[in-house]
């Protein structure tokens, strides 16, 4: 199996797949049918293949693994270098997985069906790319890639405000991280090299003072990514009008590919900068946490209180990282796989009503689990997640937040906690306004339960919440042998000292007779 | 001093072959009628085709030649592939737009063909006297071709505009070139270096410094940056779209080319005296072409706009003075060829019913009238805006890796912002033709010309980056040959 490009497969075969959409000509009926075949077909495949990763993955070890390198461009000393290790492969996993889900949920989309698959799965493409990309200038282009079929998904399916929403999206998400990319550049000429492994592993250390420049370019790009409070305002809009699927991929993968920066660029690159705005990120996410929980609670839109509570959830996960220590960033890890999972089935729960009645009004609903009794129990489940309860997946990542944190600052972590009271009391209140209650609407009557698609979409994300909440070993012994070497490094690099003399060793041996 | 003549043909074939060819097909032209006017565009655009195999084939040695007049390197031959297939392809696809207005006049194809010879010569000029006069060739003989439509109202202005602005910085232009003569006693590229280098006691008086502002003013007309740039909306806009497309190419990057020739040539040891004026006409081309272009309607308009700020992103390479930085104006120009060669392909496909229109609003749903063409367009905005992985988000990566490695992070942090606001106008045009529903259906596109041209520049742009070295490695050499002397 090592001979092969496996991760190269999985990220391009998805590309491969809309070629193939795109080659397919003919009456609009067939090549809408065609289209949805190949896509689910393809991202299924695409899943497959990457559970290989998963099943060939050795934990206990540090190493990027499934390593490919090839040179790309010679004379930037760029390489097409693809690999991943504890921290990137789950989330990998979580886009291959998210993407047929979302194929599937969107099988009765009438409307341009071949352009809406061609973009998801170039979108996955560009997904799979960005968490296996092992050099700078290759990761960037991933990154930024993302927001050209993203920008189309929210623009040509969203709802009626979709031009603001998709504008808004792209110009924030492209402000944020255009600064970013000078930092990568500014990085290359203070390193000369674009390799990931090589800068993370402490052999290059950056100036400090050049490293709190960097450090806040690339906090422009992940914290209007993930999005951190004051900079999330556009995630409401882009999830209101974005289709089920935009929706899905958007609070699923997108909003991790921050978190994921973080823990991959900012701690291990940037340790002194990232120690010096400790206590900027953790007023930041503590707002986030406190104050979107409070504005969730006051939203009249499903998909909207939903948005709102992604953010308040990835306050959770910008204190675990800024924690440095174990339990922290592995909570805030497991809580962005978490995340990607429970909000993704959230956002597919919602879309399950509004296919149905067209209208996102928490007013509009009540007293559906007397003609969605099944419904009303995914619904259940995916609430009781984003609550925290134990026994689900969400409750293992905020746990180990709250715990990382009270070993950093017990205000901090007592902040962090009342997030989950006040999570607990709008997702029970949208549940209650939904599900319970009079059964009073005509319309509401008529509704039909779940159809056997849209038990096959919940399925897994059922199977995976209560899963990982019962025993999420498997996961956190991935993880953890990585975050153990990020944790390592960032303390070595923290010592005064150390590091200079190590680096002047090589030049030692040489002057040496 | 040499005092006998040396000749070498040879290293300037592709200029001679140019030139004979214009004169050649003017007479053929003459004496053959006004119908003839489709061979004689034919046989230019044969003759540019051959024009550029000339500069390819290792014909005449690198250096100087024409005692000192005249230099052939890579950098040059490098612009000069530029040109030649910019102003071949324009010629090619906007030839049936002009039968169809009825601008067919076989002065038309000798004209161009005289322009381009006029921006081989400024690329390979060593002199200010053959700077002057290759600047002037072109110059002169596309006044002409803007106004060639006499009897349209829009395209006189357009041209006499472009003439009497032209002619002032053309005037600016000498006076500069004079002041440099005068203070510098010499009018050669090489013994001007040798004068300023290590910014001697020439390299600071004053007349000298006002000589250099005077030079860079006008050759900052010619491409159109902040704050010579207002000739540009009203020409792009007054000009038949053939013509447009002509002068936003090929003379854009001559243009360029001799702007860094001079400045990185005769002038690299003043770096600091005109880095700043670069850096301020860079920052002021970038932020006039992304707000000024938000409010436009018209698409021919938007486009000079646009290239206004890519004018500014150029010199972004430019400003950092360094080897990295002509690399990084090279890439970039590269790329601005294939940009705006498919764009314009896109806006001389615009037609609703045999009548051209340059409305934003007539592209409204074009995804769903035209599927191909939409898609086309979208590669080249999101481009334009500088969207990994298409080829445009190369350009900037090079010139702003450039501008960092000088140490000129505010210059490269307005620009990347600047850059966000000039992504919301691509976007709009994106956003017109997939999120609108169509008002008024599109013609075919005319002519396969146009669709191979459209083609070709949307996959190359598409693809750009499976194969970068190809166009990285000229540009390296290109840029090394310019620091070689």
């Amino acid at each position: 199996m090592s001979s092969w490009p496996l991760l190269s497969l999985v990220t391009f075969l998805p590309l491969v797949g809309a070629g193939f959409i795109l080659a397919v000509r003919g009456e609009q009926q067939v090549v809408a049918r065609n289209a949805r075949y190949v896509a689910l077909w393809t991202s299924l495949i695409t899943f497959v293949l990457s559970l290989f990763i998963w099943f060939g993955f050795q934990p206990g070890t540090a190493q990027f693994q499934f390593v490919e390198k090839a040179t790309w461009i010679q004379s930037f000393g760029v390489s097409y270098h693809m690999g991943v290790d504890g921290i990137s492969m789950p989330f990998v996993l979580l886009a291959t997985l998210l993407t047929p889900i979302c194929v599937l949920a969107s099988w009765k989309m009438e409307h341009r069906v071949k352009e809406y698959m061609i973009a998801f799965l170039v979108l996955e493409t560009l997904m799979v790319g960005t968490f296996c990309a092992l050099d700078f200038v290759v990761f960037y282009m991933f990154f930024e890639g993302v927001l050209i079929p993203m920008f189309l998904i929210i623009g040509i399916w969203g709802g009626p405000r979709r031009v603001y929403s998709a504008f808004k999206f792209f110009l924030f998400t492209l402000a944020g991280s255009i600064l970013m990319l000078l930092a990568i550049l500014a990085i290359y000429i203070a390193a000369e090299t674009t390799d990931i492994p090589t800068l993370i592993s402490q052999q290059v250390r950056l100036d400090p003072g050049l490293q709190l420049w960097l450090w806040l370019a690339f906090f422009a790009s992940f914290a209007v990514k993930m999005p951190m409070w004051p900079v999330h305002t556009w995630l409401p809009d882009a999830h209101v009008e974005a289709p089920t699927a935009g929706s899905v991929i958007l609070a699923g993968v997108l909003l991790k590919m921050g978190g994921y920066g973080f823990l991959r660029f900012s701690l291990p690159m940037l340790p002194d900068a990232s120690q010096f705005f400790t206590p900027l990120v953790f007023a930041l996410s503590v707002i986030a946490i406190v104050y979107t929980s409070l504005v969730a609670l006051v939203q009249h839109d499903m998909k909207k209180l939903i948005a709102y509570s992604s953010v308040a959830h990835m306050g959770f996960v910008t204190v675990g990282i800024f924690t440095f220590n174990q339990q922290g960033l592995e909570g805030a890890i497991f809580q962005m796989l978490s995340h990607g999972v429970v909000s993704a089935a959230l956002f597919l729960v919602v879309g399950v009503v509004y296919d149905r009645l067209h209208t996102r009004e928490i007013d509009r609903y009540g007293g559906l689990a007397a003609t969605m009794p099944r419904y009303a129990l995914v619904f259940m489940v995916f609430m009781l997640a984003s609550v925290g309860l134990p026994g689900t997946s969400g409750f293992i990542g905020e746990f180990l937040v709250i715990v990382g944190a009270f070993q950093v600052s017990a205000w901090v972590a007592l902040l962090t906690a009342s997030g989950m009271v006040l999570g607990a009391a709008y997702m029970l209140w949208l549940y209650r306004k939904t599900i319970f209650g009079a059964l009073t609407r005509p319309d509401l009557k008529a509704l039909v339960d779940l159809e056997p698609r849209e038990k096959l979409v919940f399925a897994p994300l059922i199977a995976l919440t209560l899963f990982f909440g019962v025993y999420p070993a498997p996961l956190l012994d991935i993880m953890a042998p990585s975050v153990e070497n990020l944790i390592r490094n960032y303390e070595l690099a923290l010592q005064p000292g150390t590091l200079p003399n190590l680096a002047a060793l090589p030049n030692l041996a040489a002057l040496l007779p | 001093m040499p005092t006998t003549l040396t000749l070498d043909l040879a290293a300037a074939a592709p200029e001679l072959f140019l030139a004979c060819s214009a004169i050649a097909l003017l007479m053929f032209g003459v004496f053959s009628g006004d119908g003839a006017s489709r061979s004689v565009m034919r046989f230019s655009v044969a003759a540019l085709g051959v024009a550029l195999l000339l500069v390819i084939l290792p014909l005449g040695s690198d250096g100087l030649h024409f005692n000192g007049l005249f230099v052939k390197d890579s950098f040059g031959d490098f612009m000069k592939l530029l040109v030649l297939a910019g102003s071949g392809l324009t010629v090619l696809m906007g030839w049936r737009y002009v039968e169809r207005e009825g601008m067919d006049r076989l002065e038309l194809p000798v004209l161009l063909l005289f322009a381009t010879l006029g921006m081989l010569l400024m690329i390979s000029a060593n002199d200010l006297i053959s700077l002057y006069m290759g600047l002037e060739l072109q110059s002169l003989s596309l006044y002409v071709a803007t106004a060639i439509r006499r009897d349209s109202l829009r395209a006189s202005e357009a041209g006499l505009k472009y003439f009497v602005l032209g002619a002032l910085s053309s005037g600016m232009l000498l006076y500069g070139l004079s002041m440099v003569y005068g203070f510098a006693g010499t009018t050669g590229f090489t013994e001007l270096a040798a004068a300023f280098a290590g910014g001697g006691a020439a390299g600071a008086s004053i007349g000298l410094i006002v000589g250099l502002v005077f030079v860079a003013a006008g050759l900052a007309f010619k491409i159109s940056a902040v704050p010579f740039h207002m000739w540009t909306p009203d020409v792009y806009e007054g000009a038949p779209t053939a013509i447009t497309a002509f002068l936003a190419v090929a003379p854009k990057i001559a243009a360029m080319a001799l702007f860094v020739r001079v400045l990185m040539g005769p002038f690299a040891d003043l770096v600091g005296q005109w880095q700043q004026i670069v850096i301020f006409v860079s920052i002021a081309s970038m932020g006039l072409g992304a707000f000024a272009a938000i409010a436009q309607s018209n698409v021919k308009r938007l486009m000079a706009y646009s290239s206004i700020g890519n004018v500014g992103y150029a010199l972004v390479g430019l400003a950092a003075g360094t080897e990295e930085g002509v690399r990084g104006v090279v890439i970039y120009m590269t790329i601005y060829l294939a940009m705006t060669l498919g764009t314009f392909a896109c806006l001389l496909a615009m037609r609703v019913n045999e009548r051209s229109v340059e409305g934003l609003d007539d592209l409204r749903g074009l995804s769903r009238t035209h599927p191909m063409m939409a898609a086309a367009l979208a590669i080249f905005m999101f481009s334009l805006a500088g969207i990994p992985p298409l080829a445009g988000f190369f350009g900037k990566l090079y010139v702003f890796l450039a501008a960092i490695e000088a140490g000129l992070y505010t210059l490269a942090v307005i620009g990347v912002l600047t850059s966000v606001v000039g992504a919301y106008y691509y976007l709009r045009i994106v956003k017109l033709m997939y999120f609108d529903e169509p008002s008024e259906v599109l013609d075919k596109p005319i002519g396969r010309e146009l669709g191979l041209v459209m083609g070709a520049s949307a996959v190359a742009i598409l693809l750009f980056f499976l194969a970068p070295s190809l166009i990285v490695d000229g540009a390296v050499a290109a840029a090394s040959s310019l620091f070689a002397g």
